[in-house]
């Protein structure tokens, strides 16, 4: 952190001790931002690939454990009064073993032990039992017999105070070593698969195309400073900013078939007969989710274009009026050739963001009606079915398309940097 | 298009098509203010409308508009022309429809088609008008498809479930009922603890921010100012992680903060909102680095402050109005987050404001108050968004490499 040379940038890189000490800080500065990217991100997607090939459902994921309950029966009343102190041992799941089941306890002050149970021993006032392996479902009693003394009766402790410490390692599905290719099997099973791939590929691609489209549109209607330019452009960026959930549920509101204020529009004027199921038919809810995709990201392409526009420059323009060309030719062949460039970039995120996108869908239609795409289909897979391992199979399945999106996606650019 | 090229031709044509447009612009905006059955018809439109693109060739800017003001209205009145109204409409909203409609298609008409003489027409000319219309339209299009569902919105959380189940398009409001119309509102901070949520939204937002800050300025400075291997493919690469969809990891992360046992807690969710924020805070915040002028900093250096102390006491305060737009993107993006919301947070104690939004969406629970959920949700980002337009859009604009 002392001084160091910043002035000779261009100088080649020297492997002195001011470089090494300027690189040390630089990953000093950088470490919080990787250890957590590390985290959250990349440590989540090693573990998804895994979970993929285990077959784990939503129950497993509370591991069985032994639990040990400690009663004193028999209702000793006075000095010398015989009783049964019961270690009941059970298994919390009714399917998955435990292994080496064993608990210890400190025994309360003033009892006298009369028997012991055969698997338990006493040394000094600890006991310790041993249970062994239990299956799914195991219930049994450890007793001890004893007589209580007055010492006892007037303690009259609680026998939760010193609680049975038990121990036993029940096979966790998560971290042992049993793997299956069900999980892919189920994923890939039958046509709903492909189904779910074409419903997210005209999501995708439709959605994408559209909000360019009219981003485009957008922006070259803001195109030019005028009174009240400011406030268009802040309206028009409205459904981007305001939180998914008030939008979508907006749009289920209007769109609602019994109380929904579109249906009543069109039929009062004449468009339709009886109400439409916006969100609850088949091909028009795909369609509808696509069109609040574009509803809800044409402001952004919009912001995109617009700042791209206004660095055009005005010369040419000048120039282009000078030779008589007509609006829509400037537009056709000044305007859009400079704007390919954004308009490319944005395409390529647009795509790869609507094919991950979640939370509209899945707060529009539920993935209902035909339209559960294929990010849909990982919460469906995974909560709704409840079978998590299928759910991080589709989850693989995402990633390795759009892996392959993205190295289509940069060979093109490649070509196109080369040409 | 040749033959379209006279103004007596072009004019008439862009007036019915107008006049098209806006009868059916002023249908919907009256149906939804007053819930009264109103239509509109081509047919008339078309008429009417050629009828004022023609005069607009010939008569004069002020001429047409009164004239298409009372003659719209006068005919809405009789009971034909480009908006038919229903039966049992008060005379009232029937003569504002008409009136309206008549400023809508006769002013802009003026304006699209200023300089058209009426005989032939230039290309220019004729591309000029065109354009001009088309942008009128576009206008209206994109004002309405977005202003409709805002509308419904805050009108919806203010109407009661059987006025809306009676007649879905009347949103006119019972200013009888007073203070009664924000029950919902009332209810919800009553009843359904959204005091709580709006604290706790506030509060995860607020602390993203600064998590975001933390982690991304460091790391933001180096990236920009410091050399080091790896340099370069870092600042490219930082972003590819937006690529990782979030549901992927979500699912992950749920079986995680499962197992641990940081599931419904506000402690699991500030570990991972601004993990989803640092990286695009990061790139923005490079790129506003590289901007300043290294001069200063290396003026600091020699008088003898350290990395830190350069970074603290003249990188920050040169940055301001970059970090104040880091900062309102951030706290949007959290503010709005709802998916990992959704997925960890079950106690109703512990909710964030979308959380609890999205607990609202059930049958047992009135629409209005689903919508009022909605708004108290949108309002606080609005505000924000309005009142820092400028900082917004700037972050907008360099962030929305994230989706």
């Amino acid at each position: 952190m002392e001084t160091s040379d910043t002035a000779n940038h261009s100088a080649p890189p020297a492997a002195g001790p001011l470089a090494k000490r300027e690189a040390r800080l630089a990953w000093g500065l950088l470490a919080p931002t990787l250890i957590s990217v590390a985290m959250v991100v990349i440590l989540p997607l090693l573990s998804i690939f895994w979970i993929s090939f285990k077959p784990v459902g939503l129950a497993d994921l509370r591991p069985p454990v032994p639990i040990v309950n400690e009663s004193l029966r028999g209702r000793p009343k006075v000095d010398g009064d015989e009783a049964t102190l019961r270690y009941r041992v059970r298994n919390s799941s009714q399917d998955k073993p435990i292994t080496g089941v064993s608990f210890t306890d400190v025994l309360p002050e003033g009892l006298e032990i009369t028997s012991v149970d055969p698997r338990c021993e006493i040394s000094g006032s600890l006991l310790t039992c041993t249970a062994g392996d239990i299956e799914g479902g195991f219930r049994d009693d450890f007793t001890l017999d004893v007589v209580v003394s007055q010492a006892f009766i007037d303690a009259d402790p609680d026998l939760d105070e010193t609680e049975a410490v038990v121990t036993g390692t029940s096979s966790n599905i998560l971290t042992n070593f049993s793997f299956t290719l069900e999980n892919f099997a189920r994923v890939f099973d039958g046509s709903e698969f492909w189904g779910v791939l074409g419903v997210t590929m005209f999501y995708t691609v439709f959605g994408t195309i559209g909000a360019l489209v009219f981003g485009l549109f957008a922006a070259m209607l803001l195109n030019k400073s005028f009174k009240g330019q400011g406030v268009l452009r802040g309206l028009y960026l409205f459904p981007y900013v305001s939180p998914v959930i008030a939008v979508a549920f907006t749009w289920v509101t209007l769109f609602d078939p019994f109380s929904g204020s579109a249906n009543a529009l069109l039929i009062q004027m004449g468009v339709t007969e009886g109400p439409i199921n916006f969100f609850g038919q088949k091909p028009l809810a795909l369609v509808m989710v696509t069109v609040f995709e574009i509803w809800r990201y044409f402001p952004l392409s919009f912001l995109f274009i617009l700042a791209r526009m206004q660095s055009i420059d005005e010369g040419m323009f000048e120039a282009a009026d000078m030779d008589g060309a007509s609006p829509f030719q400037k537009f056709w062949y000044l305007s859009l050739p400079q704007l390919l460039g954004i308009l490319s970039v944005l395409f390529l995120l647009r795509f790869i963001w609507t094919f991950n996108k979640f939370d509209d869908i899945f707060l529009l239609t539920g993935g209902n009606a035909g339209t559960r795409t294929l990010t849909v289909n990982v919460y469906e897979q995974a909560f709704a079915v409840g079978n998590i391992g299928a759910g991080a199979a589709v989850a693989v399945v995402v990633f390795s398309v759009l892996l392959i999106f993205s190295v289509l996606f940069f060979r093109y650019i490649n070509q196109e940097e080369g040409a | 298009m040749r033959y379209m090229r006279f103004g007596y031709v072009t004019a008439p044509l862009l007036g019915a098509l107008w006049a098209v447009v806006i009868a059916i612009t002023v249908t919907v905006a009256m149906s939804f203010m007053t819930g009264a059955p109103f239509k509109p018809s081509a047919l008339w439109a078309l008429v009417f409308g050629a009828a004022s693109g023609a005069a607009v060739l010939y008569l004069g800017r002020s001429v047409v508009i009164g004239a298409a003001v009372v003659v719209f209205a006068a005919v809405a009145g009789v009971g034909f022309g480009p908006i038919v109204v229903g039966e049992g409409v008060p005379l009232a909203p029937t003569l504002l429809g008409g009136a309206a409609c008549g400023l809508f298609v006769a002013w802009p008409l003026v304006t699209i088609l200023k300089g058209c003489p009426a005989g032939d027409l230039t290309r220019h000319e004729f591309e000029e008008a065109i354009l001009r219309f088309l942008v009128g339209v576009g206008y209206i299009f994109f004002t309405v498809i977005v202003v409709v569902p805002f509308y419904v919105m805050v009108m919806t959380s203010m109407k009661s479930q059987q006025a809306l189940l009676q007649n879905p398009l009347d949103f006119s409001l019972d200013w009888s009922q007073g203070l009664g119309l924000f029950r919902s509102y009332f209810e919800l901070f009553a009843d359904f603890n959204f005091d709580r949520y709006l604290l706790t939204s506030l509060f995860v937002s607020v602390m993203t921010v600064l998590i975001t800050l933390a982690f991304s300025v460091p790391g933001a400075y180096a990236v920009a100012r410091l050399r080091f291997k790896g340099q370069k493919a870092f600042s490219r690469s930082i972003l590819l992680i937006y690529m990782v969809p979030l549901i992927v990891l979500a699912l992950p992360i749920y079986i995680g903060f499962s197992m641990i046992g940081l599931r419904n807690s506000i402690f699991g969710i500030l570990l991972i909102y601004p993990v989803t924020t640092i990286p695009v805070a990061l790139y923005m915040l490079q790129g506003y680095f590289r901007g300043l002028p290294g001069e200063v900093e290396e003026a600091g250096l020699m008088d003898g402050l350290s990395r830190l102390q350069v970074i603290w006491k003249i990188t920050l305060p040169l940055s301001l109005p970059a970090l104040a737009s880091v900062s309102l993107y951030v706290f949007m993006i959290a503010w709005n987050e709802f998916l990992l919301a959704f997925m960890l947070l079950d106690d109703p104690s512990k909710f964030t404001l979308t959380r609890g939004v999205a607990m609202l969406n059930s049958s047992e629970i009135p629409r209005q108050h689903l919508m009022a959920g909605a708004v108290i949700a949108t309002v606080p980002i609005m505000v924000l968004f309005l009142g820092l337009e400028r900082f917004m859009t700037k972050g907008l604009t360099a962030g929305s490499v994230k989706g």
